[in-house]
Parts: structure tokens; C-alpha cells; sequence
């Protein structure tokens, strides 16, 4: 097993968190920015305040949310057993979004601002839990793993018609607040909102590598995990609670972003080219942190019309990753 | 040495659900294995031997009766205690393609190994000797999806061994198998038994090739289950009447299935 490829991305995590700090819509001189960093006194108060208030956390945020949505990729490709399965796929972001609906949308924004804040991460949540729940049902019963990605995809359809429901009740300025959150953003978790996003994030991502025994032994199935000792129940439980606190406390703040959650573990997966968690999660935390931040950097680009959506983006670098996946699975090793 | 009992099944009734609405499969089985024996669990499609193992395995509850295993009741043993007892090897297909053959049969150390699964240098010694015992020992680098299915097979059984359990069960551990590698899985189960005095326990469709192997037939038939020796079970006509229904008669001479000749 080889550390190689871990050391190297976190290096790049590393540069692009760094990149991160320096670059941005507005142009702010190397010095300055240095400066800001460092501490020391500076005369740019503008430099002072778009570093230190805005690209700092967006960064921090970037970091996390990446890391948080690829390791519940992960999580979701073993516990279903299919490499196939994502948070965006299964349906479990678009229940978490359901959750900031009814909370943005129903209850007449008044219980939750624009974005972020506790009765947003709540019904995330709850709604995250709830699809996952549901899912699991099926599971039971659709025993193939495309037709539960169907089925899968149709409970996202059918959450969806619920929001646009909620949306075509409500009042206009609450349906653009939504719909802009709806376009992910990672620079929406202000500095107040920092602990809560980072203390949540922090507490799914350690439960996660707290899961890696029981997930490896699950890459043999259920039959067999539970031969060598595995509590299934408890590991299901667990595993569930552990990718709905990831999808929700991301998707409440940073909108329903797509494609990190499906496409990052199998960057992993192939460069560290193994399927063993105790390489395989680390490696995944790493490229996710790193691919967010990259996708942040692409989307505060100089661009004329200030920062791009992060859900422009995304898809762009996430859909390729799986069509290579798919065409290229026999000559893949997890495949097969 | 002394001969000491692995595996006590006391008036064991198997079947699913609960209370009034329950299916029972099979009911009234009994029977013992020793240390260092082979034994076949036989019948038809649906008689009952996959749930018969899961039972043995405690997958599933029995209706009524015990399944003991080294003395100890199996539904009162911690799951981690009863991994170091009972190895399982089934025929499911694995997410695991993507693993090293020597991480697959160093999961057979999860029972052993702590919160992380840390391994050990006896863990790591464990997994080398497992893989020469099936003779695989020269794939240890190579991942399970580079493998032969009967190779994959084999790696299983290293898996099982790893466990370091005095029982092994076996879920129709020759499926899908060509020829020779049947014949190579039937007769390393043989050798494991001894050599390394484990109890075996298996169910096949491969009767022919395995009554050669095997010490004790567990024969499933109609909800009634009889356990003999099998020299004793051929003899008496038990593995004759095994198939009668489909018209298919035992020649005891060849050891062969044939159609009954109208």
C-alpha cells in the first residue's frame, strides 16, 4: 500500500487552499494579501476585509464541504455496495434541499435566513435522514443496484416537485433566495456561522474514519461482514447518520452541489488504486478538499460578471470522471 | 488425541417467520461433527441447505432448538467470539475487486484485530501461512479481479482459515466452477481437515465428486433430515433415495447419478 499518493494530495490540498487566499474576483497585490495573512499591519483596509472576511472562510469552507460530500460518496458506494451511488444520485441532497424548502420556502422566511443557520442545518437534516431512510427501504426489496439508483432518482424527482410546489407558493423574494441557493455557493458560511458548519463538518468527517474497519469488511457483503462480527445493524445506523449530518450540513449552508459526492472517490479509488479504506477514505477527504477548492478558484475567476455559480462548474469536471469510470470498468479492478 | 465435538445441532427446527405464521422447512434435527471431519449437507433445490447454513452460521433464527458451537450456545455468543469459531465461505459476489488478495484474507483477522483493525506481526504471519495452506501464497500482491473464480474461490477459504476458527461452513463453495477446480477446492477442503484438523461443513450440488471426500452426509429430504456416515448412508439407500422423486438412481458401484431405467 503506498502513502504516495496520499502525501501528494495533501501537498496540493495544501497549494490550493493557499491559491485559495491569493486569488480571487477582486486583485488584491501579492504583498498585501501576504501581509493581511501574516498579521502584520497593513493600509489596504480592502485587502484586509475581502482576505481575512471572505476568501479565508470561503476556503475553510471549500475545504470542508469538499472533504464532507466525497467521504459520503464514499460512504454510500460501500454501505449499497455499488460504485455507482452518490448523495446526489440516491436522492439525499435533493431530500436535505427539500428540508432548507420548507424551512426557507413554507414557513415564510421567517424562520430561516437566506441561507445557513440552525433551523436550515436542522431540516437539512431531517430531510437528508429521511430520503436516506426511505432508500433504505428500498433496498430491501429492489435487490439490483441500477434499479435502486432508480429508484433512487425518482425519489429526487419526486422531492423536487415538492419544492417547486413550495416554490410556486411562495413569496418572490424567498424563491430567488432559494434558487440562488440553489446554484451552490461556498462562500455563503459567514465567519459567525463558522463553528457551527466547521464543529458539524469535523463531527460527521471523524465519525467517518471512525467507520473504516467495519466499512472494509463490508466491501465482502453483508453476509460475510457479519461472519467476521459486524454489528450490520449498528454499521447501517451509523453509516446513515454519518452521510446525512455530511449532506445536510453542506447542502444547508452551500446549496445542493453535484457530482463531488459521486465523482471524487473514484479519483481516489484510482490513484491510490485501492479499494482499502484505511488508504481509500483519506485519499478521498484529500481529493475532495482539493477539488472544491479548485472548483472555488475556477468560479472566482476575474469573470465579468462577478462569481460563478459553483453547480456551472462541478458537473463539468464531476460527469467526465464517471463516463471514464463506466466505459473503462473492465479493465478496472473495483469493478470487478 | 482426543476427539473433541465442534459442532451440536439438538433438536434444531428450521424455517422463517414467527410464533403461529412460521414456515417451518425442516424440524427435528440432530447431529454432531468432530473435530477433523468433513461433512456434506445434501439435497434439492429449495429442500432447505442454505437455510440450514444460516442457521449454523446464525444469519437467521431457528424456530426452536440449539445449535452449539464448541460448547457454546451460537444466538447467546458475542458476534466477535463467535467469528473466532465459525468461518463462513459463500459464493456472493464482492465489492472487493479492488482489493489486495492479502487484504482480503487479512479480513479474516477483524475478529482479532482492534478498533482499527490494526495488524499484528502474528496477524500478518496468520495471512501468509493461511494463503500456502490453499497455495497461494505467490498472489499475495495481486488484486482479487486479477484472479480465476476458482482462485477467487481459494482466497475465501484463506479468508475462512485466517479466522482461525475449529469450523468452517461452506455455502455451495464449488458454484460456478470448472472441473478442475472443483476437484482442487473439494480436495483442499480434505487436506484442511487432515491437516489442520479443522470441521468442515458444506453444501453442494457436486454430490458425485464430493462423496469421495466426505466423512458424514447430512441428507435433506421432504422436511426430515438424516445424518450418517457416508459408507453408511450409501449402503442403506439414503443417498439412493436422495433423488428418486426426479427419477434419478445411485449406482453404488460407479458412485454415479443415472435416470432410472423405465
Amino acid at each position: 500500500m503506498s502513502r504516495r499518493p496520499i502525501l501528494f494530495l495533501s501537498i496540493l490540498t495544501l497549494l490550493l487552499f493557499i491559491a485559495n487566499l491569493f486569488m480571487g474576483s477582486v486583485n488584491i497585490p501579492f504583498a498585501d494579501a501576504f501581509n493581511v495573512l501574516l498579521g502584520f499591519e497593513t493600509d489596504n483596509k480592502v485587502a484586509e476585509s475581502i482576505v481575512l472576511q471572505s476568501r479565508l472562510p470561503q476556503a475553510i469552507t471549500a475545504l470542508l464541504a469538499g472533504a464532507s460530500l466525497a467521504v459520503a460518496g464514499l460512504l454510500l458506494q460501500t454501505a449499497f455496495s455499488n460504485p455507482l451511488a452518490g448523495p446526489s444520485i440516491l436522492g439525499i441532497t435533493s431530500g436535505a434541499s427539500l428540508g432548507v424548502a420548507v424551512v426557507m420556502l413554507a414557513t415564510g422566511g421567517v424562520m430561516g435566513a437566506v441561507s445557513g443557520s440552525m433551523t436550515n442545518v436542522l431540516g437539512a437534516f431531517i430531510g437528508a435522514i429521511l430520503t436516506l431512510g426511505v432508500i433504505i427501504l428500498f433496498s430491501m426489496v429492489v435487490r439490483s443496484n441500477v434499479m435502486l439508483l432508480i429508484v433512487g432518482i425518482m425519489v429526487g424527482y419526486v422531492t423536487n416537485s415538492a419544492i417547486t410546489l413550495l416554490n410556486f407558493f411562495a413569496s418572490e423574494k424567498n424563491v430567488f433566495s432559494y434558487t440562488i441557493w440553489g446554484m451552490g455557493d461556498f462562500s455563503s458560511v459567514s465567519l459567525s456561522d463558522m463553528p457551527l458548519f466547521v464543529g458539524v463538518s469535523f463531527i460527521g468527517i471523524i465519525l467517518s474514519v471512525l467507520l473504516m474497519k467495519p466499512l472494509n469488511a463490508l466491501l465482502l457483503g453483508d453476509r460475510y461482514a457479519a461472519n467476521l462480527g459486524v454489528n450490520i445493524k449498528r454499521a447501517r445506523v451509523l453509516l446513515l447518520l454519518c452521510t446525512g449530518l455530511l449532506t445536510a450540513i453542506v447542502t444547508s449552508y452551500c446549496g445542493p452541489i453535484s457530482f463531488l459526492g459521486l465523482a471524487v472517490p473514484h479519483v481516489a479509488r484510482l490513484m491510490t488504486k485501492s479499494s482499502n479504506h484505511h488508504t481509500l477514505l483519506p485519499a478521498t477527504l484529500l481529493a475532495g478538499s482539493a477539488t472544491a477548492l479548485v472548483c472555488t478558484l475556477v468560479c472566482s475567476m476575474p469573470w465579468q460578471s462577478g462569481v460563478l455559480p459553483l453547480n456551472a462548474i462541478t458537473p463539468i469536471f464531476g460527469a467526465p470522471v464517471i463516463i471514464y469510470v463506466i466505459i473503462n470498468r473492465s479493465k478496472i479492478e473495483y469493478f470487478n | 488425541m482426543e476427539i473433541t465435538t465442534v459442532l451440536e445441532v439438538k433438536s434444531l427446527t428450521i424455517g422463517y417467520g414467527k410464533d403461529a405464521s412460521a414456515t417451518k422447512i425442516a424440524e427435528g434435527i440432530n447431529f454432531a461433527l468432530n473435530q477433523g471431519e468433513l461433512a456434506l449437507i445434501l439435497g434439492c433445490n429449495g429442500a432447505g441447505k442454505s437455510t440450514l447454513l444460516r442457521t449454523l452460521s446464525s444469519v437467521q433464527h431457528p424456530l426452536s432448538g440449539e445449535v452449539k458451537i464448541c460448547g457454546e450456545d451460537i444466538f447467546e455468543t458475542s458476534p466477535r467470539e463467535l467469528a473466532q469459531r465459525v468461518a463462513a465461505v459463500f459464493t456472493d459476489k464482492t465489492m472487493a475487486g479492488g482489493l489486495l488478495v492479502e487484504e482480503v484474507v487479512a479480513l479474516g483477522r477483524y475478529p482479532y484485530t482492534g478498533f482499527f483493525g490494526k495488524m499484528g506481526r502474528e496477524d500478518r504471519e496468520m495471512v501468509q501461512s493461511s494463503l500456502s495452506l490453499v497455495g497461494m501464497a505467490g498472489k499475495s500482491k495481486k488484486y482479487l479481479s486479477q484472479l480465476s473464480d476458482g482462485e477467487r474461490q481459494k482466497i475465501m477459504i484463506a479468508k475462512a482459515l485466517a479466522q482461525q476458527t475449529p469450523l468452517i461452513i461452506l455455502d455451495e463453495p464449488t458454484a460456478f466452477l470448472d472441473l478442475p477446480s472443483r476437484i482442487e477446492i473439494l480436495y483442499l477442503l480434505k487436506r484442511l481437515t487432515k491437516e489442520e484438523n479443522k470441521t468442515i461443513l458444506l453444501s453442494t450440488h457436486d454430490v458425485e465428486q464430493s462423496l469421495s471426500v466426505a466423512d458424514k452426509l447430512l441428507l435433506i429430504k421432504g422436511g426430515e433430515v438424516k445424518f450418517k456416515s457416508t459408507a453408511e448412508a450409501i449402503e442403506c439407500g439414503d443417498v439412493e433415495s436422495l433423488f428418486e422423486e426426479r427419477g434419478i438412481a445411485f449406482d453404488k458401484n460407479t458412485g454415479r447419478f443415472i435416470p432410472k431405467l423405465k
